[in-house]
């Protein structure tokens, strides 16, 4: 009997994957919500990359980007306030088959979240974080977040924040083994796919912030800062985006920074005159935790007992 | 040094043979009281001794030197017989100064005829108030009728070291090992493995101590006792119940530990960080108890079923999590090993008040198992146990342990491990999309579930109210029926258990009921009662949540039921609060509510185990009161005149 080569061989349950493949239910944002996008591009991300649904997992925190992974057909785990990254870790420790993406917002992930978020950056587990900051708390109906810009009215703040935001950026650049650092926006699509692949691609954990419009509570915000292209700061490099052919008519400033100088990452961070999109920072050598974290998977049940015998025998009187 | 050069024990001296003894080391903080205590622990266990032996821990890591506070050590219970809690007055007490021995005498550690064998270079001290306070002590001691006896440890050490305070525990020990002629093979054995890491140095300078503490007691001593032994053929283990709690987790298969630091749990972690490893699996320090608890239920849903080990102020904050594992169904372990509370409380000390909180502790309906080890055995095969319920009722699992359990060392039957123990827990197979991922069995609330990379299984979990396809719902049919089911998971786990087995007669006048570490000194009080012919019997709990079956029915066959428990409860007679207003020690609350039966309770908060003797007298005097003869027996003669 004459074989087939092996190649020809196909696997039944393999075929393209479409779009289709990773519709969760229907998405129940307010219209002209940037979690639109971020949901569209993540998709699109999952069907050019040819992941299965099954192999990946969205987990978020809670808030109105939160609501992502029911939207979206992977496995997803829609936890506590606050507290994705700690749900992700414990699914990386011991499983480095899966995809693994984080959803958080800037209440979830810069204010009750924040020691999750400080620690996480430095585990460097291998995971794409998504903040998408929106400057303000959605689903409780328009509070003060941490990024809110001060004088920002709210119903927390009705005479405006009364303090300065904080910089998510410059904070995470600041903390001990950060590896990859970038930001980009729910209104430049093209922008937001290549900084999403460029994340997922990365050995250890992307954080990736993604200015967002509110439409409902911040549009007298977003609007301005999304309609004044020259508000916009372009990063490219070869490391990080590269420069496109098209840049320069969407784009007038454009600034090439290569993602390793950690000390112009911060200067460029820091800026407050305009919002840098681009990969302010990559390093592809920092410690991973969750190579060590999944040591001994596999280890045979003979093995085991071996060694625990072992252990009581230390024990024995 | 040999153990040929042991001289042979003055043979002018009579051996007493004792059913069984008590002995008690201390000193300040730091200077090996400890050490001495575990290696005559160990070494008693490998005689065949039962022991029991209860670290006795200072509030600070470095109180000041010779303070009441400052007391540090072990105390050992040796018998013949198989031993189950720290038992009463101590026998025999080795102390390096007269000040740590008041902290112990204010918990009622010593009784009339205590030996106390004591450092006397205080005696000739520079310092005058020294003097005088070691000269106060000794005439204070006699007159309560301790049996003092003065030993130049320090001038005697000096023979052999120069820095008389590295090694003096060691050369205690050696005099300890003559009082009570143990095989001095062994503890040079147990001594050499002890202190192998510190280089050959260190074990052959203590052998030498060893050796002069050994000679020192055979030339001077006046007494000598030797603790019966039963002949066991049987393998045992000794270790303490955290050590218990480690190896059992390795035991269970469970392959994530997640942590933060919180005594008195942390030590169960730090024998897992050695030693995990070892079996394929590691340990998780976290940035803070909510992060371990979450990544404990990351790693649930991913499919491996770990354990997260904290002590009460971490419970509290790891409760949010615990709702959501209840809610999300994810299989996970949380050990608590309970210490004083409320608040930072009594961080090294006993207590068991975590108990309505396992139960009740989250907002909103959050059924899950509750269990809770009796003994250091136990504590090994219940996390085995632990790990099992959990993935068959696809829940949190609560394990609750103290800091007695924690720091007691007991010898047991050493444990056959099982491959069936560290099965995989769910079939990686294809998953039929059909089957959603709550399919929720009317009868039983059982469903299984996809893991994530299970083809076909892709799914949301969410901590909000979902149907059996984990889609988010808010209509009130749903909720009723995801409600109900959790809830149903109790139910069929309490159908599977068995009603507890009764110690002593199955009716009577007095029934004692407890839970966790209390189980030994209440069956000895009871013990003791039912040997002078009181009609006492005792029920001790490993089921918590949900209770063990026929309760109601057994406790209507004793006059009285009770409760005897280590958490704060209100007297019945204090005068100060109405009766209606009283609280109840929370076994008994529990047990009120659910058997209706009036059931009674006794508890304190000392911050250290229940003595059976202080146990047996409440007992005695609630028969006395209902005019029940109780009347105790002439007890043996105690001191070091007593013979078996």
């Amino acid at each position: 009997m004459t074989k087939l080569p092996k190649a020809w061989y196909m696997d039944g349950r393999l075929r393209h994957l479409a779009l289709a493949d990773y519709e969760g239910t229907t998405p129940r944002w307010c219209p002209g919500c940037g979690d639109h996008a971020a949901l569209a591009t993540v998709q699109r991300l999952l069907r050019d990359e040819q992941i299965p649904p099954d192999q990946a997992v969205v987990v978020s925190g809670i808030g109105c980007s939160s609501r992502f992974p029911h939207y979206i057909h992977t496995y997803g785990f829609h936890g506590l306030h606050g507290r994705p990254l700690p749900i992700a870790e414990g699914v990386r420790a011991r499983r480095p088959d899966l995809h693994l993406f984080v959803v958080t917002g800037d209440g979830d992930c810069c204010a009750i979240g924040t020691a999750h978020w400080i620690h996480s950056i430095r585990y460097n587990m291998k995971m794409t974080v998504m903040l998408f900051d929106n400057n303000i708390y959605g689903l409780t109906k328009m509070q003060t977040s941490p990024t809110t810009p001060k004088g920002g009215r709210s119903n927390t703040h009705p005479e405006g924040a009364p303090l300065s935001p904080l910089n998510p950026l410059s904070i995470t650049l600041s903390i001990a083994n950060v590896s990859f650092v970038a930001q980009t926006a729910d209104w430049v699509p093209a922008h937001f796919a290549s900084i999403v692949k460029r994340a997922h691609a990365h050995p250890g954990l992307a954080f990736i912030r993604v200015l967002q419009r509110c439409p409902h509570y911040m549009d007298h915000h977003w609007e301005p800062i999304q309609s004044d292209p020259r508000r916009q700061l372009l990063l490219f490099h070869p490391e990080g985006v590269p420069a496109q052919a098209n840049d320069q008519r969407a784009f007038p400033e454009r600034l090439e920074h290569d993602p390793s100088d950690l000390a112009r990452a911060r200067e460029v961070a820091s800026r407050t005159d305009v919002w840098p999109l681009g990969v302010l920072y990559r390093n592809p050598c920092a410690e991973r935790y969750d190579l060590d974290t999944a040591v001994g998977l596999g280890m045979s049940g003979a093995d085991k007992l071996a060694a625990l015998e072992r252990e009581l025998t230390q024990f024995e009187v | 040094m040999s153990s040929a050069s042991m001289p042979e024990g003055s043979s002018s001296v009579a051996v007493q043979r004792v059913r069984e003894h008590i002995v008690e080391f201390v000193c300040d903080s730091g200077e090996g009281a400890q050490t001495a205590g575990q290696l005559l622990g160990t070494v008693a266990a490998k005689s065949g001794h039962g022991v029991w032996t209860v670290e006795i821990i200072p509030a600070e890591i470095e109180p000041p030197v010779r303070s009441r506070a400052g007391a540090s050590g072990n105390r050992v219970r040796m018998g013949r017989d198989a031993v189950t809690n720290m038992g009463d007055g101590a026998d025999v007490v080795v102390a390096f100064n007269e000040q740590v021995l008041y902290s112990r005498i204010d918990v009622g550690a010593f009784k009339r005829g205590t030996v106390i064998l004591l450092e006397r270079k205080w005696a000739e001290d520079q310092s005058q108030v020294v003097r005088a306070a070691y000269a106060d002590a000794i005439v204070e001691f006699g007159k309560v009728g301790y049996d003092v006896v003065e030993v130049p440890m320090e001038a005697e050490c000096m023979r052999v070291v120069e820095d008389p305070r590295r090694g003096k525990n060691i050369w205690a020990l050696g005099m300890v090992t003559w009082l009570y002629d143990l095989d001095v093979a062994t503890v040079e054995t147990e001594l050499g493995k002890k202190l192998r890491s510190k280089g050959e140095d260190v074990v052959a300078r203590s052998l030498e101590l060893l050796s002069a503490g050994y000679s020192w007691a055979a030339g001077h001593l006046r007494f000598r006792y030797r603790v019966d032994c039963a002949p066991r053929d049987e393998a045992r283990v000794v270790m303490n119940g955290n050590e218990a709690l480690a190896l059992g987790t390795m035991a269970a298969g469970i392959e994530v530990c997640s942590m933060y630091p919180i005594t008195p749990a942390t030590s169960v972690s730090h024998y897992l960080a050695r030693s995990l490893k070892n079996v394929g699996g590691f340990v998780h320090q976290a940035e803070d108890e909510i992060s371990a608890m979450g990544f404990a239920v990351g790693a649930a849903y991913a499919g491996k079923t770990p354990v997260t080990v904290t002590s009460g102020p971490g419970l509290a904050l790891k409760s949010e999590f615990i709702g959501l594992a209840v809610m999300a169904e994810l299989p996970l372990v949380i050990i608590d090993v309970q210490r004083g509370g409320p608040s930072t409380g009594l961080p090294t000390r006993v207590e068991q008040g975590d108990l309505l909180t396992a139960l009740f502790g989250q907002p909103g309906d959050t059924p899950k198992i509750v269990i809770a080890p009796s003994t250091i055995e136990e504590c090994f095969h219940d996390v085995v146990l632990a790990r099992k319920l959990a993935e068959t009722f696809r829940g949190p699992v609560i394990l609750l342990s103290d800091a007695n359990l924690a720091t007691g060392q007991q010898p047991f039957r050493r444990p056959v491990p099982n491959e069936a123990w560290l099965s995989p827990p769910v079939d990686r197979c294809d998953w039929d999309p059909q089957v959603p991922p709550f399919a929720w069995d009317p009868e039983t609330g059982l469903s299984s579930r996809p893991i994530p990379g299970q083809t076909g299984g892709a799914h949301v979990v969410t901590g909000l109210a979902h149907d059996e396809r984990s889609r988010v719902a808010y209509e009130s049919p749903v909720n009723q029926r995801a409600i109900a089911a959790r809830s149903r998971k109790l139910a069929t786990l309490f159908k599977s258990l068995r009603a507890p087995a009764i110690h002593g007669a199955d009716h009577g006048e007095l029934l004692v009921v407890g839970w966790g570490s209390t189980r030994g000194a209440i069956e000895e009080a009871v013990d003791r009662i039912r040997a002078d012919g009181g009609a006492v019997s005792s029920v001790h709990l490993r089921f918590l949540s949900p209770l063990e079956p026929g309760l109601a029915d057994i406790f209507r066959r004793f006059e009285r039921v009770m409760t005897v428990e280590v958490n704060y409860s209100d007297d019945a007679d204090d005068p100060t609060v109405p009766k209606e207003a009283r609280r109840y020690a929370q076994l008994a609350w529990l047990l009120r509510a659910r058997t209706l039966c009036d059931v009674e309770c006794w508890s304190r908060v000392p911050g250290m185990p229940l003595p059976p003797g202080t146990i047996e007298t409440e007992l005695r005097a609630r028969l006395d009161a209902v005019g029940v003869s109780s009347a105790r027996s002439e007890g043996p003669p105690q001191g070091r005149g007593a013979s078996a």
